[in-house]
């Protein structure tokens, strides 16, 4: 929902926010075109809002109540078929329950190396910072798609580390490593990295080291001093990682596309299938709102137990 | 002159005992910048000691070196009989308060001052900080986090997390640098009513000399990574031994003069023509040439020919050449007949008028309150440029 200018009576907690609003009088109607002036800066953003997010939401909340008897060539009828989300958890929770769980597995394997590597950026590199920086950056100047094209090549069964691994016994003589739920997770965790380093190292960037001397002045030894006051103070970057990683994780479908077999189909292969393969445009639509209610529920649930607003 | 401060002057009495703070030969090196050069300290148990000196002179690195943030290049830091140079500052019974306080921004005030008992072990710490709370006299304001306290407050908090442990020193940097003037001088008098409370030894680094003169037991005047004099305040302030210290510890007129050499428990000096003596323990220069220093509150002035109650060293042909009234008491500038300016602070006790702009003057001292510098030291070290 937009903030439309329904009503133009100014609430007395709204005065002083306003333009002109030294006014400490109670609820006043507006007069002139002064009142107006931040509604008229919002408006550019409004509109961007309601042309690439409100329009094509809607769309999609249509056509997951379609009639599900048509097709991309008959057209489809507007029925509130409400049905079709039962069908599709029904049909497809496994595929759901996999993408939580390897986007879980991947944000949890990015989260412990993007921690290290953004804490060693932080506080031991010294001089070389910008250039770690830019290296974590480095790897988006090239496409997505051709970087996990890539991790196929270094995954595949007759590569070096197949080989290797082989050699050494850990993977069977038919072992591979493509095709498999490790394959998936590792080409998510690659991909989505940075993602988890940039903001845990704006996080622990912003801490005072004089906070962490402190601690140390104050008995706490290296380990605890991290527990107490270095782990503490970078938890919006945790949160703000975790989030950037899971919630873009939990819809790919590149990774599990290229790295992955049938088995290891992520929710986002379904849907693109069912829209693109099979022009089911009432069940896509259904169980991409699914995902989408889903994760919003998550992330709710998540912020609200994190407590990111008692954070700094 | 003695590096160890007198028994006397640590106002409880309790150096001896064997808990001194003892620095020995310590030095700290920044690639080919030394910070502090072979420094030689010991701080009484029990005393409040000020380390003071301009921004850069290596008393904060010194500081930390105590507190085991930084480590030494070469030599030792003790308390008592034990060595701790090379202890982690987590193993060391010293506790520190921050420049800028330094305090966890994600605990409460009470989690705050909890901190250090906590690490080490201590379960039940409510009472004690509640106790500490009170000391500081911030009972109320536990729940509270820190960013909802003033300066002042923010202040003690952190005074109240370093003392809740009970340290063997407290070192304390600036603390009070960034509180407004009149906060500050409230806080001189609070901090030093807590170190007696306590009867802790307080390490106290400033480059206020106001403020390490009015809380110190000792004070040790530092300049360029090594300590220029140490002693009382009162001493330092009487009995300056180098021009950096006359000058940086309230203002000196400093005259140069030929040193004629001793005459029985003084040493004849002869400035412009006139000569003075100074006493043989306020003397510190040896040669020929050196330098006279005389506090302008110690700098008599009258009309010419007028009456002024010193025996001898009377200067003739002076001329007002500049007044401040400054209430208590009139500032002066005159101008000498060799050219030089000397300042002259005169309580206004109303037994004669001020002077005016121009008047000529004579002026006098006592012996007793000069004293005699080397003439290699520079006049103008230690003059304060204005930024404090």
């Amino acid at each position: 929902m937009t903030h439309q200018p329904q009503e133009a009576v100014v609430e007395p907690d709204a005065v002083g926010l306003g333009p002109s609003g030294t006014d400490p009088t109670p609820p006043v109607r507006v007069r002139g075109r002064g009142r107006l002036t931040g509604y008229w800066l919002m408006l550019p953003g409004a509109l961007w809002l309601g042309l690439f997010f409100l329009v094509p939401f809607y769309s999609l909340i249509a056509m997951s109540l379609y009639d599900p008897e048509g097709s991309s060539l008959t057209g489809y009828d507007m029925t509130w078929h409400v049905a079709n989300y039962v069908d599709v958890i029904q049909a497809y929770w496994r595929p759901l329950l996999r993408s939580f769980w390897y986007a879980a597995l991947a944000t949890v394997a990015c989260l412990v190396l993007g921690y290290v590597l953004a804490y060693a950026i932080v506080f031991k590199a010294g001089r070389w910072k910008n250039l770690m920086l830019i290296l974590v950056i480095a790897p988006f100047f090239t496409s997505f798609l051709v970087r996990t094209l890539s991790w196929k090549l270094i995954l595949a069964d007759d590569g070096w580390i197949v080989n290797s691994l082989q050699f050494v016994g850990i993977l069977g003589e038919e072992g591979r490593l493509l095709a498999t739920p490790f394959a998936v997770v590792a080409g998510l965790t690659y991909n989505f990295l940075p993602f988890m380093v940039l903001p845990l190292f704006a996080s622990l960037d912003k801490i005072d080291y004089r906070l962490i001397e402190a601690a140390g002045d104050l008995y706490a030894s290296p380990r605890r001093a991290f527990l107490r006051v270095t782990l503490p103070l970078s938890m919006p970057g945790v949160v703000a990682g975790t989030l950037l990683t899971f919630i873009p994780a939990a819809g790919d479908y590149i990774n599990s596309e290229l790295l992955g077999s049938p088995n290891q189909r992520m929710i986002g292969n379904v849907i693109q299938n069912l829209f693109t393969n099979q022009g089911d445009y009432a069940a896509a639509g259904a169980l991409s709102m699914t995902l989408m209610i889903v994760i919003t529920i998550g992330v709710v649930l998540y912020i609200r137990r994190a407590g990111t607003e008692d954070l700094v | 002159m003695s590096l160890v401060a007198d028994d006397h002057e640590t106002a409880q009495g309790r150096s001896g005992s064997g808990r001194d703070l003892r620095l020995t030969a310590v030095t700290k090196s920044y690639g080919t910048f030394t910070a502090v050069k072979s420094l030689d300290l010991v701080v009484p148990e029990g005393s409040f000691f000020a380390l003071l000196g301009p921004s850069g002179c290596g008393k904060t690195t010194t500081l930390r070196m105590v507190a085991g943030l930084d480590v030494p290049t070469s030599g030792t830091i003790a308390l008592g009989d034990r060595e701790i140079t090379y202890d982690k500052p987590y193993k060391r019974p010293v506790n520190t308060v921050f420049q800028n306080y330094a305090l966890f921004p994600h605990l409460s005030i009470a989690e705050n001052v909890a901190f250090g008992l906590k690490r080490r072990g201590v379960k039940d710490t409510k009472a004690k900080v509640a106790e500490m709370l009170e000391l500081v006299e911030l009972g109320e304001q536990g729940a509270k986090k820190p960013f909802q306290l003033s300066g002042g407050q923010q202040q003690r908090v952190a005074l109240a997390r370093a003392l809740i442990n009970n340290p063997e020193v407290l070192l304390l940097d600036e603390p009070l640098g960034a509180l407004d003037l009149k906060l500050r001088r409230g806080m001189q008098i609070e901090l030093k009513r807590i170190q007696t409370e306590v009867g802790l030894t307080f390490v106290h680094v400033t480059h206020d000399q106001e403020e390490a003169m009015t809380m110190a037991d000792t004070v040790a005047v530092m300049n360029a990574g090594v300590i220029e004099q140490m002693g009382a305040p009162e001493a330092l302030y009487d009995n300056p031994e180098s021009t950096f210290v006359a000058n940086f510890l309230g203002q000196s007129n400093l005259l140069a003069g030929d040193i004629l050499g001793p005459d029985g428990d003084v040493v004849k000096v002869s400035i412009q023509g006139t000569t003075v003596s100074i006493p043989s323990d306020r003397s510190h220069a040896d040669g020929t040439r050196g330098w006279v220093g005389i506090r302008p509150e110690k700098v008599m002035i009258a009309e010419v020919g007028g009456e002024i109650d010193a025996p001898g060293n009377r200067f003739e042909g002076g001329v007002v050449s500049d007044v401040s009234f400054v209430g208590v008491s009139t500032q002066y500038l005159v101008r000498m007949p060799w050219g030089q300016e000397l300042m002259v602070f005169e309580q206004n006790t109303g037994r004669r008028p001020i002077f005016a702009v121009g008047t000529p003057v004579d002026l006098s001292w006592r012996p007793e309150y000069a004293f005699l510098l080397d003439a290699s030291q520079d006049a103008s070290a230690g003059v304060e440029d204005g930024d404090d």
